[in-house]
């Protein structure tokens, strides 16, 4: 459950279209893999598509110009619905409908007890519908059902939960002044929060963004990722249920360079975040920059080091350094997709690691037992076979994989490159599939200096036995998140970001409430004062 | 009393001493008191011994041999000729600071010693508090007893506060869901880059330095180039306190130049800004087409300063009158909208009109003088540029209007009644000592006119009724309420803007934010003893 990406671009609108990739390395189809349930009738989604259109002032509506867009089944390519298309005029709806509720509606100006009942049975609704949901999510994604039903979904719930209770303890500060004054700050909700998700984790990119800002007692405008539109439209309707007044969360579906770019250049909306590609990031910030200088947070890209030490648990690492790549189908932005290991476990490592990828299940996602699914679409489907190939054509090993599982949909082989160098493309960019690239050092001052050396600076992972190595390379490296003898451990309260080019700010924990709040310092001078 | 302005990136305009403008000469009137500016000017027994680039511990020429003059407002002349840093020069200073940090002592030694070079440091500027007192009103023009007896002593009081918090920098350690151990370390964030104004040049360097050195990152920081002289007089009693080479480097130089090149470095991990909004967005959009840096932005204001019915009139005149005229009327959080209550707004006009026309205006240097000239032809233009806009769209004009004596850039405490909101002298930013007086009927209706404004920064309220002042102070949209007094800056006090006045806090402990990066460190736990 590892964090976002790339989706809903702002730079370039490309809809997957429905034989995108098809052809592409069509002949060399291997299938050493088990399961090779792609080639098979894809299984029916136990669940309907209810919700369809943008979700405004509290009720579903068609987009103002009367378009749809259609949201593709990644297993085949072919049309699971088609969703009503927000534009520049729909999220200026939105936002018309999220002031309103922020400067006159009843949200901001109920008990932070009130909001917070309305965030449990929220969460309780989402526990109700966990299947459903489960299933919703994984027919537009294409991750695995279980991965879906027994831990995406349930950390949406845990993480509401979390935001839940910090309703009513957003504490202000009461402030030692330097004279006979009384000082007090006031932590107040920042307003309009307009927020732009990923396709990699809808639900849980969703709850990082609109838990905390619904928390501090904001209302939003989310746009999401024109891949994956639906399960949001779904939740947000069971947040209605549960009693969220009408304007305090408004859904537009819809594309990066017309919905997306509108948000974050409009004059009244007060902060906006966004996950997504570095590139991306850049222009969220340059509109904000160029409108009304609304707080950015940005949660972006990610190149992010696993360092598997001498004295590491080989057997451990491997699976780990396996799970921390290929989960989610290699499309985390913190997948540790440079991993480093140390020359005297290196050819080890290697060979288990590769025995490992060999053994991974790719097929239906909706089968029991299945580890991977298709990739989110043709787009980026072909992009990481191209990054395949710039792999072989440096002159990295390919142990195994490299080419697409299966005929049909967007499915790739689970692929390991090893004798990888820093200066392969495959080692500098994100892939954001599932290719593993495995490195050599030889000590601890180096892996430091070249770990560090990226223009990301999002997580990492440590395994070592040694307590003095965990300590050198936690303070050492450049990243927002460090797991020691272990990897993606997403719980609610451990804040996430990225150092450098990764983003700025943090979400989850106490932290990503900063996000959300205003701070305004009260002075009043204070008469005869009994003390200061 | 914070920040602006300065060092613009758009313009370049230097103030050139045959400027100073006969604009608004008609209105001259010359019932102001003390007009020292027709005397002499008071030499300042200063020397100036810094007017090179600070760069790795070292004083140094800029890279081109450039200089360029600063000059003295109450007269236009010219004070030093400066060394002028460009781009070439800031990445000088960006790889010292960057070697610093990488490689140097400073975020290596204990937060103790840290803290301990920065209380020497206060110290050292405690025993040079009269020249540099002075070199801050010959370079800026403001009171030298303003600048003796409350900025300097406040600068030195933020560098004891900012030197208690090295050492409680704390991180957190964090519940988990299941067995891991879960700590979040507050990292420097590495490399900070700080542009600062010339309102308040030394205030600034203290809001900017002091946190970032709290927290152990290194800095290159651009001064004005309308006041770049205490910046280096002080960097060098810094080092005399122990802070190693490289650490804070200064340069002095131009927006366009210097810290444009600043903004867009991709080694800079960090930018923090005090000037205007139209700056502060290039400043921003530089931070996004380069290396996406954290950007910490304090910009303009249009601060309401509200007068309710029940407020005692002659204690809200007072303020009301300081709250804007402090400092020439160059101050970001200026009360710049007095908007007041119509059951008293007749006798606050009188008291407020009779209050601007006491105001002692002259040589800064002189005792008892209140207000100084304007930093320079521009500003002093553009005020009188806005005077004469309050004039022809019908505001009254009550006292002032005009340049005051004949040399430099002083001009009339100036007040204006019967403003109108959609007056561009009730929505710009002036800048300058001229009031603007409203009226209001209605608490709802004065909260309502007061958040119609794209700024944020602060407010004033004048009420005894605590009812009022909770109601006002929770509805306007800004980062500071006075209530009943107005520029109270004790450091624990964080400031910054709602709104387009800027993002960020400066002081307090919300700053510390400004120069940390948050890293989590998840550890598998065995056998854990509790969760």
């Amino acid at each position: 459950m590892a964090a976002a990406r790339r989706t809903s671009s702002l730079v370039s609108r490309s809809l997957p279209l429905l034989r995108g990739g098809k052809q592409i390395n069509g002949g060399r189809g291997m299938y050493r893999y088990s399961t090779a349930a792609a080639h098979e009738n894809p299984i029916t989604p136990p669940v309907s598509v209810q919700y369809d259109k943008l979700l405004i002032d509290g009720k579903f509506v068609d987009a103002a110009s009367g378009k749809t867009f259609p949201t593709l089944d990644p297993r085949t390519g072919e049309v699971i619905a088609h969703v009503a298309e927000g534009d520049a005029e729909d999220i200026n709806r939105a936002v018309s409908a999220a002031r309103k509720a922020f400067d006159e509606g009843p949200w901001p100006r109920m008990t932070a007890y009130e909001r917070q009942k309305i965030l449990l049975r929220f969460a309780d609704l989402i526990e109700k519908h966990n299947d459903e949901i489960a299933a919703l999510e994984t027919w537009d994604n294409g991750k695995p059902y279980e991965q879906s039903a027994q831990i995406e979904v349930p950390m949406v719930a845990r993480i509401f939960r979390y935001y839940a209770g910090w309703t009513d303890k957003i504490h202000g500060l009461t402030v030692p002044a330097d004279g006979p004054h009384h000082v007090q700050t006031l932590h107040e909700p920042i307003g309009v929060a307009g927020q732009i998700i990923p396709w990699n984790f809808p639900l849980l990119m969703f709850a990082w963004k609109i838990g905390p800002a619904l928390a501090c007692g904001n209302t939003v405008v989310l746009k999401t990722a024109e891949q994956t539109p639906l399960s949001a439209l779904l939740v947000s309707k069971l947040l209605y249920e549960a009693g969220l007044p009408d304007g305090v969360l408004n859904i537009v579906s819809g594309f990066g360079p017309t919905a997306g770019a509108t948000l974050c250049s409009h004059m009244d909306v007060d902060k906006i975040a966004f996950t997504g590609s570095t590139d991306t990031g850049r222009i969220v910030l340059e509109l904000s920059a160029k409108s009304n200088l609304k707080p950015v947070t940005l949660e972006l890209g990610g190149k992010s080091p696993f360092i598997v030490c001498e004295d590491a648990d080989v057997d451990q690492a491997v699976e780990l350094a396996h799970s921390a790549l290929f989960f989610n189908q290699g499309q985390c932005c913190c997948a540790g997709s440079r991993t480093y290991v140390h020359e005297k476990v290196y050819d080890e490592f290697v060979a288990k690691a590769k025995a490992r990828a060999q053994k991974r299940t790719v097929g239906d996602p909706f089968k029991a037992g299945i580890e991977q699914g298709p990739q989110i679409d043709g787009e980026q489907f072909e992009k990481i076979l191209k990054y395949i190939r710039f792999g072989q054509e440096a002159g990295a090993t390919l142990e195994t994989g490299g080419d697409r599982h299966g005929t049909k949909g967007y499915y790739i082989q689970p692929t390991v490159f090893s004798n990888v160098k820093d200066d392969m493309p495959i080692a500098k960019e994100e892939i954001f599939g599932p290719v593993q690239t495995i490195l050599k050092f030889k000590d601890l001052n180096e892996v430091i200096q070249r770990a560090n050396n990226s223009v990301y600076g999002l997580a990492a992972g440590v395994f070592t036995h040694n307590i003095d190595t965990a300590n050198t390379l936690m303070r050492a490296l450049r990243v927002g998140t460090v797991w020691i003898n272990c990897f993606d451990i997403f719980d609610a309260t451990i804040p996430f970001g990225g150092y450098k080019m990764s983003g700025t700010g943090r979400e989850k924990g106490e932290y990503s409430l900063k996000n959300y709040l205003q701070v305004k310092a009260v002075v009043t001078p204070i008469k005869n004062p009994a003390w200061l | 009393m914070a920040a602006r302005r300065i060092s613009t990136m758009l313009s370049r305009s230097l103030s050139l001493p045959s400027a100073a403008t006969s604009l608004g000469r008609k209105y001259g009137m010359q019932r102001f008191s003390s007009a020292a500016v027709v005397e002499e000017p008071i030499a300042p027994s200063v020397q100036i011994n810094h007017t090179k680039l600070f760069i790795n511990g070292q004083f140094v020429d800029s890279a081109s041999g450039k200089t360029f003059p600063t000059l003295d407002p109450r007269t236009g002349e010219v004070i030093a000729h400066v060394a002028e840093g460009d781009k070439e020069d800031i990445n000088r200073a960006v790889s010292a600071a960057r070697k610093a940090f990488d490689k140097g002592p400073w975020p290596k030694m204990s937060a103790y010693e840290r803290s301990r070079i920065m209380l020497r440091f206060a110290d050292l500027v405690e025993k040079n508090i009269k020249e540099l007192a002075q070199l801050e009103t010959w370079d800026n023009g403001k009171p030298y007893q303003q600048a003796l007896k409350s900025e300097l002593p406040m600068f030195v009081r933020l560098f004891h506060y900012y030197a208690g918090w090295a050492d409680k920098i704390h991180g957190l350690t964090v519940p988990a869901d299941g067995p891991h151990h879960v700590q979040v370390l507050h990292e420097p964030i590495g490399v900070a880059g700080q542009i600062v104004p010339w309102n308040f040049p030394l205030l600034m360097f203290a809001w900017k330095v002091g946190p970032a050195l709290a927290c152990g990152n290194t800095i290159v920081l651009k001064t004005a180039e309308e006041t770049p002289l205490t910046a280096l007089y002080v960097a060098k009693l810094f080092h005399e306190a122990g802070l190693p080479d490289g650490v804070l480097n200064i340069v002095s130089g131009y927006g366009p130049t210097a810290g444009a090149a600043l903004a867009s470095h991709m080694d800079v991990d960090k930018i923090a800004f005090t000037g205007s909004t139209e700056t502060g967005k290039v400043v921003l959009e530089l931070a996004a087409r380069s290396n996406l840096k954290p950007v910490t932005l304090e910009l303009g204001g249009k601060s309401p300063f509200i007068i309710c019915q029940d407020a005692d009139i002659d204690s809200a005149v007072e303020i009301a009158h300081f709250a804007l005229f402090f400092n020439q009327g160059q101050c970001c959080c200026a009360g710049s909208r007095t908007f007041v209550h119509e059951k008293i707004y007749d006798e606050f006009i009188e008291k407020a009109k009779a209050r601007a026309l006491r105001r002692t205006v002259g040589d800064p240097f002189k005792k008892e003088i209140e207000q100084g000239p304007q930093i320079d032809s521009k500003q002093f233009q553009k005020v009188l540029g806005y005077i004469n806009s309050g004039i022809d769209s019908n505001a009254t004009l009550e006292c002032g209007g005009a340049q005051f004596g004949s040399k430099g850039y002083f001009i009339q405490p100036t007040v204006f009644s019967n403003v109108q909101d959609d007056m561009l002298i009730a929505r710009d930013e002036i800048f300058g000592p001229v009031q603007s007086i409203l009226k209001f009927k209605d608490i709802d209706e004065v909260i309502r006119r007061a958040n119609a404004t794209r700024y944020g920064l602060a407010a004033g309220v004048f009420t005894s009724s605590i009812d009022t002042a909770n109601t006002v102070s929770r509805g306007l949209r800004a980062g500071t309420v006075w209530v009943n007094c107005f520029d109270v800056f004790d450091a624990g006090i964080p400031f910054g803007g709602y709104k387009m006045s800027g993002i960020g806090r400066e002081k307090g402990v919300y700053s510390l934010n400004n120069y940390l990066q948050v890293k989590a460190v998840v550890t598998a736990l065995k056998n854990p003893a509790w969760l």
